[in-house]
């Protein structure tokens, strides 16, 4: 038991806080509760509070609409949140979507997928050129593009307000993920992930590591959904300052060895200017 | 990489060109796509809503006024509705919507594509100036216009005698009966559905347009003379004329334009 605590422990807590989030919003449709009324998109914190997803304000801007004070509030809301805690928190720990690609990373990993297919056919920053061109696009049609055709909204609407064909949506990024390209929608489609990734750039909480630690199994990499950020594995201590990492702590979790934390931004930033100091000068 | 030091410029150039290349087809059929989904006109929105261009870029599709709505007369769009995805909308003949005095879906909108200020009368929220659509009467297949007595729209319309009239007429057929056909006054009716909802025929008689679709325009060129109101709107009016090569001159010249020579 203790065992399993430890190496999923913060799994159990994201899914915990996912499917929590989830039954909110559930019910305050269903039952009328009044602690998160709305979706993703955008919600009631408490009937007062106004939360509202920055990325497709920032679509709404785009289209030329007008912004209304409890939208740019609820924006703003969000943005700062997840400036200060770290920007991709919302995949790892809020995202409906997350579920099902960690599903299928799960299942491509169990049928051993990754040694069959090698070669990643695809670039992680296309999440920035879909992030630029849904911003030209709802500019030329004064209409808020990703929001017309995101998964995550339709996903989470669907569960909070009646499914439809959503669930199509849901088979399509499992099956898409699993065959096609490895962490294939959040890992390089997703522009939502990519505008937080550059919001959450110079958040203050970052996984930190320690070189010293480190044995070099590389668990951390195989479990990570974002490898290219752990480039400093078992060759520097350094702070992952990626904006790219979702926060997920998979790497903490399988890493036998302690080499690897969640730190507070500035406390590691000065250790490591040291360190480097050290080892280079 | 290493081998090829000369060759990295032109890879730099050529990955940025097919990038752009396939962003350019991806952005391209995203845009068809997103065009071709907002295209319907044929929605009823919730009370308040934007003009429906307006709208469709306001309206972040949180649900709240779905949330808020105590009838469940609201619904979002979903996924294989063929309808704009997460937008409001409702179905009168299903559940119509039944007009509370305090618009509780309207001022929960935290984006203003409900937009408060357009029913609020004199500072307070004023449930009749809600325009949601207008209802159409399909006087063939309404039973009251062969002559059958029905009045459940008229009965069922919240501005009971406003929005729905009832017209009496000589039923020439038996001549000694009258037809009470029920007449919408457009600009009263507020779209609410309830007529629609009431319809005894099978496939309602009478039903809820939004008001672009149904109504026609006449244009600023006419001007009911007879209606002071009306002309008024001559009073700021500005002509607009027209210079051709042929109307520099009078008309009188210009008709007898060629002749010249008949008189040499």
């Amino acid at each position: 038991m203790s065992i399993l605590w430890n190496n999923y422990r913060y799994l159990i807590l994201r899914r915990f806080t996912q499917i929590s989030l989830m039954l909110l919003y559930f019910g305050a449709n269903a039952w009328g509760w009044t602690i998160l009324m709305g979706n993703l998109s955008s919600s009631s914190f408490l009937g007062i509070i106004p939360l509202s997803d920055p990325y497709a304000a920032l679509q709404m801007f785009a289209a030329g609409a007008v912004l209304s004070a409890d939208l740019l509030i609820g924006a703003g809301i969000i943005a700062l949140f997840y400036m200060l805690l770290g920007g991709r928190l919302f995949c790892s720990w809020v995202c409906p979507i997350n579920i099902i690609t960690d599903a299928s990373a799960f299942v491509r990993e169990f049928f051993n997928l990754d040694h069959t297919q090698k070669r990643q056919p695809s670039t992680r920053s296309m999440r920035y050129w879909v992030l630029a061109v849904s911003l030209i696009i709802s500019f030329a049609l004064g209409i808020t593009a990703f929001e017309f055709v995101s998964p995550i909204s339709m996903v989470h609407r669907g569960l909070v307000f009646g499914l439809g064909f959503a669930w199509a949506a849901m088979l399509i990024i499992f099956l898409f993920d699993l065959f096609v390209l490895k962490n294939g929608w959040c890992g390089h489609i997703c522009p939502l992930g990519g505008f937080y990734s550059i919001i959450g750039k110079f958040s203050l909480i970052k996984v930190h590591h320690n070189a010293q630690n480190c044995t070099g199994c590389m668990d951390c990499k195989v479990v990570c959904p974002e490898k290219q950020v752990l480039f400093m594995i078992d060759k520097e201590s350094l702070p992952v300052l990626s904006g790219e990492c979702t926060l997920c702590a998979r790497c903490i979790e399988v890493c036998n060895d302690n080499a690897l934390n969640f730190s507070i931004r500035n406390l590691t930033k000065k250790q490591t200017i040291g360190e480097n100091n050290e080892n280079n000068e | 990489m290493k081998e090829n030091e000369q060759n990295t410029r032109r890879d730099f150039i050529l990955d940025m060109v097919r990038a752009t290349g396939i962003a350019a087809l991806g952005g391209f059929m995203w845009s068809a796509y997103v065009d071709e989904v907002t295209a319907s006109t044929l929605l009823l929105r919730p009370p308040a809503a934007l003009k429906e261009e307006d709208f469709l870029r306001t309206c972040i599709k949180c649900g709240l006024c779905v949330e808020a709505c105590p009838y469940d007369t609201l619904m979002l769009a979903t996924a294989g509705d063929n309808k704009p995805i997460g937008t409001p909308y409702f179905v009168p003949r299903d559940i119509p919507c039944y007009m509370c005095p305090d618009i509780p879906c309207v001022p929960v909108c935290p984006t203003g594509a409900l937009d408060e200020s357009s029913v609020t009368k004199d500072s307070i929220l004023d449930v009749n100036t809600i325009d949601m659509g207008v209802a159409v009467i399909d006087d063939n297949s309404c039973i009251s216009f062969w002559g059958i007595q029905c009045d459940a729209c008229y009965r069922a319309c919240p501005l009971l005698g406003e929005a729905i009239a009832i017209k009496y007429e000589k039923n020439d057929r038996t001549g000694k009966h009258a037809f009470l056909k029920p007449v919408v006054v457009n600009d009263v009716c507020t779209g609410c559905g309830m007529c629609e909802k009431a319809c005894v025929t099978e496939k309602a008689a009478i039903f809820v347009l939004p008001r672009e679709v149904a109504e026609g325009r006449a244009g600023n060129y006419y001007i009911k003379g007879w209606d002071k109101e009306d002309e008024k709107r001559l009073e700021n009016a500005s002509s607009i004329k027209t210079t051709t090569e042929i109307s520099k001159r009078s008309a009188m010249d210009s008709l007898n334009d060629g002749l010249e020579d008949l008189y040499e």
